[in-house]
């Protein structure tokens, strides 16, 4: 069977950005689609502030339900994802943020990565440079030549006897 | 390679054992810094648990004053009131409870039960003044000055060592006058 590894590079990167979604019990009525939308990915994206490591829709903490009320009010009444976050960070700080802002505080969290990817590849660029030093040796020098030369004539005769 | 890059595994060991010192050292991660810090006591209009009277942000300000949000389903409350019985008792330090997504009549019978240490008690049924106040879990307390703005923030249960430590020295900069009682 032949495999296409373009589909094998899709199935990876749809499994990167999938995000586990978990059944929260609470519905609330929105008029439009983008609505809900914006209220799921809202409640993805924000913390419980009683657990260490739950969002608020994977969350059963009634916080977490009060806070899914506040947050599906807010959308409802029409306030910008932005707003919505701001209203949050102001009372429970930076806690309630998986996402968090980009601040000196927050700087290697934001730029690590990319800081040591490119460390790495400055590493592994060195590596291979000298590697290829190796594997082609400098050209000869004139005496080298010259020896050389001296040599084939050498065994030229050689085998010519 | 040269000599100083030998030194690299170690400085690179160094700065691991240093971020993760620093990540043990952090207290208990259940304790999030507040937000509110500094910031005004948010508006609100609510009822007295006592009688059902409205009771608003202006009717608390004047004094400085403890904000202590409890509740009967909350067992560190429990465990925190004897010690805020005998702060109400022995201090001259306004406590205003906030009854934290509580049932009324329960409420009540808890305080005739095991003494009621608050001035008066607002009721937050359904929990949108605690959000308000950034409240995850009860017991919280707040100490608000006399303009209303949030000077400390402790969640978590109020025993002996933080009353002395922590939530005496605040009320006293705030010019409470807290000596200690003559026996």
């Amino acid at each position: 069977m032949k495999r296409n590894p373009l589909k094998g590079l899709l199935g990876a990167l749809l499994l990167a950005f999938s995000t586990v979604s978990f059944a929260a019990i609470d519905t609330y009525a929105f008029e439009t689609a983008v609505e809900e939308a914006r209220y799921k990915a809202l409640i993805d994206e924000l913390r419980c502030p009683k657990c260490l490591n739950t969002n608020l829709s994977g969350s059963d903490s009634p916080i977490s339900a009060d806070l899914r009320r506040t947050v599906a009010t807010m959308v409802q009444e029409g306030k910008g994802d932005e707003e919505i976050r701001e209203y949050l960070l102001a009372r429970y700080g930076d806690f309630i943020l998986y996402r968090p802002r980009v601040m000196p505080a927050t700087y290697v969290l934001w730029f690590g990565p990319a800081l040591l990817f490119l460390l790495a590849l400055a590493v592994v660029v060195r590596l291979v440079l000298r590697q290829r030093q190796v594997e082609a040796p400098a050209p000869l020098s004139p005496d080298e030549q010259a020896a050389l030369a001296r040599l084939s004539q050498a065994v030229g005769e050689k085998s010519k006897a | 390679m040269s000599r100083t890059s030998l030194f690299l595994p170690l400085g690179l060991f160094l700065l691991m054992a240093f971020m993760l010192w620093r990540g043990f050292a952090l207290n208990d991660p259940h304790e999030l810094p507040s937000a509110l810090l500094n910031q005004p006591l948010p508006d609100f209009q609510k009822t007295r648990l006592a009688d059902g009277a409205p009771v608003a942000r202006r009717d608390l300000l004047g004094t400085p004053f403890m904000l202590n949000v409890w509740a009967t389903w909350c067992p560190t409350c429990k465990a925190e009131h004897a010690e805020l019985n005998r702060i109400a008792a022995r201090y001259a330090v306004p406590l205003v409870g906030v009854n934290y997504k509580d049932d009324g009549p329960a409420a009540r019978a808890w305080l005739a039960r095991y003494g009621d240490p608050y001035r008066l008690s607002v009721v937050d049924q359904d929990g949108s003044l605690g959000i308000e106040l950034g409240v995850y879990g009860a017991p919280e307390t707040f100490i608000v000055d006399r303009d209303g703005i949030i000077r400390y923030k402790r969640v978590g249960a109020v025993d002996r060592r933080v009353w002395e430590e922590e939530i005496r020295p605040v009320l006293q900069n705030l010019g409470l006058p807290l000596e200690e009682p003559s026996a």
